[in-house]
Formats: C-alpha cells, structure tokens, sequence
C-alpha cells in the first residue's frame, strides 16, 4: 500500500476513534484502557513478522521477545477486561 | 502448496493475496466495535468479545502468511507470555488497577521497540527495504518514530508503574533545569530522526543514530514523568494509554498494516481524550500537568492550612439516626475509601438503608481514584448495581434535595473553595455542592489531612457538618451496627 492510503487509513480512524470514545460511558473508563491495552498489543503482528522473518537471528530473538511481552498484554488485558466488565450488573428488580 | 504462494512480504506487497489485508481491515473493525460496545454496560461484553475476536484474525492471518517454519517458537513464546498475563489478570486487586495499566502501557511500549530493533536488523522481513537492502528513507522515519515513542512509553510507564505501586514516593522530584533537558533531548531526538532518514544510503555507520533516538527517548520518557505528583496520575496513566497507540500506529506504518494502524488511532484518541476529560475535571491545563510538580505543594503546605474554628464531632450512633430518618442519601465516595478497603461495608451499609425505604445514590467525581473510571470499578466490584451510581453533571442539582450527603474517603471533590475562592489551587475544578444538603457527614481519619491539593475545606465547619472521625471501614461497619 502506498504511504497516502495508508495515512488516509489512519487519518479516518483517528476520526472513528474520537467519537467513539466520546460515547464510551463515563463508568467504563478503566475498563477502556484495559481494552485499548489489549488491543494496541496488535504490535503483535510486527514482533511475529520478525519472528518468522529467515536471515537475522538477532531480529528473530527480539521478535520472539516482542511476542512474549505482547502476549502478556493480549491475554491480560482481555481477561482483565472481561472479569471488570462481568462486575457491572443492573440493580435486582423484585 | 497454497503457503509458498502465500508466504510474501518479501518479495512485495503484489505477491499478498486478497483476503490479506481484508482480514487485517476486518481485525481493525472488530476493534472499532470493541470501543463501541463500552458505551454501555449492557453491550459490553459483548465488545470485548470482538476485541478478541479482531486479535485472533490479525495473529492467526499473520502467522499464516509467514514462514511457518519458527511457528513452533512462536507458540512457545505466545503460550508463555499469555499465561503470564492470564495469571495476572485473575488475581490483580481491583484497587491495584492502575499499576496494573502502567505496567501493561509499559510492555506495549517495549514490544514496539524492539519490533523497530527487529525491523532495523531485518528490513527485508519487513518489506521495507530497497533492491540494495538499505532501508527506505519514510521507513525509516516511521520506524524511529515508533521506536521513540514506544521508549517513551516503556520508562514513562515504569515510573508511573513505580510511583503507583509505592515502589517510589508519589511526591515529585524535580530536578534542576528539567526544562531545558527535556526540551533539549526531545529536540535532540527530532534531529536524530531527521539526520537518520536523510543520511546516505548504502552508509553502514548511520545505525548508531537509530541506538541513539531510542536511548534519548528512553531517558526522556522516564524525565517526564519523575516530577509529576500522586494527584495527576489519572492523567499521566491516560496519556501513557495516548502514547502507547501512536507507537503501535507508527510500527503500522512501517508494516503498512492497516489493523496495526486502525488499533494506533483507536488507542491513541481514546488516551488523548480521556486525558483530556481528567485534566478538565481537575481545572488543569494538559501543559502544566506535563510540567509537573504538582502536589510538592500538598505535602509542605499541609501544616499551614490549620485552622481554629468550631468542627462538630459525631458518633456513629447519630450518624446512623440521621441516616435511616432520610429520604435521601448520596454517598461520595474517594480515593479514601478504597485505601481503607471500605467499598464493601459502604455497600452493605446502603443495602440496610435500601432495606428502610431510603434512596441511596454514589456520586462519583471524574477523578475519584488514581485512572479514569476507577472508583466506578471499585463500586461495581463491591455489587453496587450501577445504575444507582452517577456521574458529577447528572447527580449535583440532587444534593439541594437530599438528606444526608455522605463523604467517605473524598475532601478536594467537594470543596466549594473550588467556586469561590479564586487564590485556591484548586479553584475552577468542577466539584460537588455538598454543602446544599441538610446535613453533610464526613468520614475522615483526623482534622489533619487536608487531601492532595492541601487546602482547608469550609464543609468541615457548617452548622449542617459532622464530622466522623475515623478509619473509613471502621467507621462504617460501626454505623451499620447502629442501623436497627
């Protein structure tokens, strides 16, 4: 992809994210960034192109490490998401 | 063999199939609806349901297209990490939260830098490098760019990972000149970036000038952040949130992959906007808070702001008579109270009062809590249904109305000095006006702490005021006692 696709990807998506997050209700602000954690871990991808990249051995351990501190972020962030987000309930209606 | 025709990045991005960048687009929407879901409690769920869902498409698709040979490492490492973070994930404290998002923003932060090191060492891996295996001149910034700001967000993240865990004083160390050295390392790390694009290709000896952008931003992540104080940590961590999806987006831009760069936006307004909803709510301006300094004040001044006027001492006996009279009760609660571990005696306490016909609300203050929406959490955890919990603009008409308004663990929050008094530091932050209700209850441990801003509050000495003086869970299991 070219430079000014790829800028206009991003340049959108900042748009989207703005008024996302303006929606995002003022109460589920931690678990926001706990999610937005998780998500930016889609570093990932890099850190397992280097990974798989053939040729430097030293680009392929720090990939394997890239991948190691990414899972963490990955794994740990959704599951601290979720286990946050299992907390809210409604008020019991008898 | 479908793979030797799907396993490309080196040679280009013509030999991608379709469906590539497709799933990769699909994985960014996924996200999108990850965020969206968060606007409601109810639908929540089901967002982070799609979170992950747009992880596994974005991993899986990669792993797909690339020499499967290392795949058994690379499951290794996922399995390793994973589990780590699984683990953590099960046993951290709701109150621990906000150490616990520094220390991921941290490892977001590392993870970008050493993909830009991978990238540096490996272009053709990357595809970002030309026919004689120099790496293009707008690669090269992109990936500077990414490793700087991943730096930043890795030292920045350790400290504030360090001063919210009381691993270091929260108060700010300020160095001399701080000024003028970040100024000039940040300056010095623009240069760099700019000489390191230009600098001739098929130079072996430009490489040390991409050593030098990371360490530079190494150092000036971790300047940045030593003299902030405890008080605008909220803002710190949501900036760090910021920072964390710009280095993502960068490395996106080197990769050209369009889920890295959707997730960088996404990430990046959501931290930018919510540092900027905390900096609001606390009257403070993004650039002073970045200054830092902050909360040096507290500490010193703290013995200065004594006064001699008449308090009214309660017993949890009255408190308890007055409570279960009212009509109406809006609980405040603060930073406070979660030191104190009080959140669920305070909920058991509503839970009798809910019993006795009283309407019970929370009001939560933006920056109650050391990250955005943490006190909401706390609430939650402790089964406050949330739809008795309000926000500052929603519940602050009521308390003309209410009965009883009942402070735990709160004090600059509900400072009218805030309103009236323009010498206050903290004059302009929106606060709650407490001082309208019948009778004001404040549950402080003594007379001495005058909360992070160090300033006297006027509540303490209304006719209306008593003042319960206390630890917060003792205090409390107390008045429910006297709840008959």
């Amino acid at each position: 992809m070219d430079f000014i696709s790829i800028l206009s990807i991003f340049v959108m998506a900042c748009f989207v994210g703005y008024y996302v997050v303006w929606s995002v209700t003022p109460a589920l602000h931690t678990p926001l960034m706990a999610v937005t954690n998780a998500i930016s871990s889609v570093i990932i991808v890099g850190a397992l192109v280097a990974a798989a990249g053939a040729g430097n051995p030293v680009a392929k351990w720090l990939g394997l490490a890239g991948v190691v501190l990414a899972s963490v972020n990955i794994f740990g962030g959704f599951a601290v998401t979720a286990r946050m987000l299992a907390m809210y309930k409604k008020k019991e209606r008898k | 063999m479908p793979f030797s025709f799907l396993s490309s990045g080196v040679e280009g991005i013509g030999a991608v199939p379709v469906w590539v960048p497709l799933a990769y687009l699909v994985a960014g929407v996924f996200f999108i609806l990850a965020l969206r879901g968060l606007s409601s409690p109810s639908t929540s769920r089901t967002g982070n349901r799609f979170g992950m869902a747009g992880m596994l498409i974005a991993v899986v698709t990669t792993l797909v297209t690339h020499d499967i040979a290392s795949l058994p490492e690379i499951l290794v490492a996922i399995a390793l990490g994973g589990s780590i973070g699984w683990i953590i994930a099960r046993r951290i404290e709701m109150t621990a939260m906000p150490q616990l998002v520094a220390a991921f923003h941290s490892l977001v932060g590392l993870a970008a830098v050493l993909v830009a090191l991978a990238a540096f060492f490996n272009p053709t891996a990357f595809g970002i490098a030309d026919a004689a295996g120099q790496i293009l001149t707008v690669s090269r910034i992109e990936m500077a760019l990414g490793a700087a700001i991943g730096a930043i967000t890795f030292s920045g993240s350790v400290i504030a990972f360090a001063k919210l865990n009381g691993n270091m004083s929260g108060s700010p160390i300020m160095l001399p000149g701080r000024h003028i050295i970040n100024l000039g390392t940040l300056i010095a790390i623009i240069v760099l970036t700019g000489l390191y694009a230009v600098s001739p290709l098929g130079g072996a000896g430009e490489g040390w000038m991409f050593w030098a952008i990371v360490i530079a931003a190494f150092i000036i992540g971790f300047l940045l952040i030593i003299p902030i104080g405890g008080a605008d940590m909220p803002v710190v961590v949501s900036m760090l949130n910021s920072y964390s999806g710009w280095a993502a987006a960068a490395m996106g831009f080197t990769l050209g992959n369009t889920a890295m760069i959707i997730t960088g936006a996404l990430v990046g307004s959501s931290g930018a906007i919510l540092s900027y909803i905390m900096c609001k709510a606390m009257n403070r301006s993004f650039i002073s808070v970045i200054a830092g300094g902050f909360g040096a004040e507290a500490s010193s001044g703290g013995d200065g702001v004594k006064s001699d006027r008449p308090w009214k001492r309660g017993s949890a006996e009255d408190a308890a008579f007055l409570l279960q009279e009212a009509e109406n009760v809006i609980i405040v609660p603060g930073y406070g109270m979660a030191v104190a571990q009080a959140q669920h005696a305070l909920r058991e306490m509503g839970d009798v009062l809910k019993e006795k016909g009283v309407n019970v609300r929370y009001a939560i203050h933006p920056v109650a809590g050391r990250m955005p929406g943490h006190m909401n959490v706390l609430l939650a955890e402790s089964n406050v249904p949330y739809d008795e919990v309000f926000e500052l603009e929603d519940i602050n008409s009521e308390f003309a109305q209410a009965d009883v308004a009942f402070i735990i663990g709160a004090n600059d929050v509900v400072n009218p000095a805030a309103k009236t008094d323009k010498s206050s530091p903290i004059y302009g932050m929106p606060v709650f006006d407490v001082e309208k209700a019948k009778t004001v209850m404040f549950i402080k441990r003594s007379m001495g702490g005058v909360g992070y801003a160090g300033v006297d509050n006027d509540v303490f000495y209304m006719d209306q005021t008593m003042m319960l003086l206390a630890d917060a869970k003792k205090m409390v299991e107390e008045i429910i006692k006297h709840l008959d």
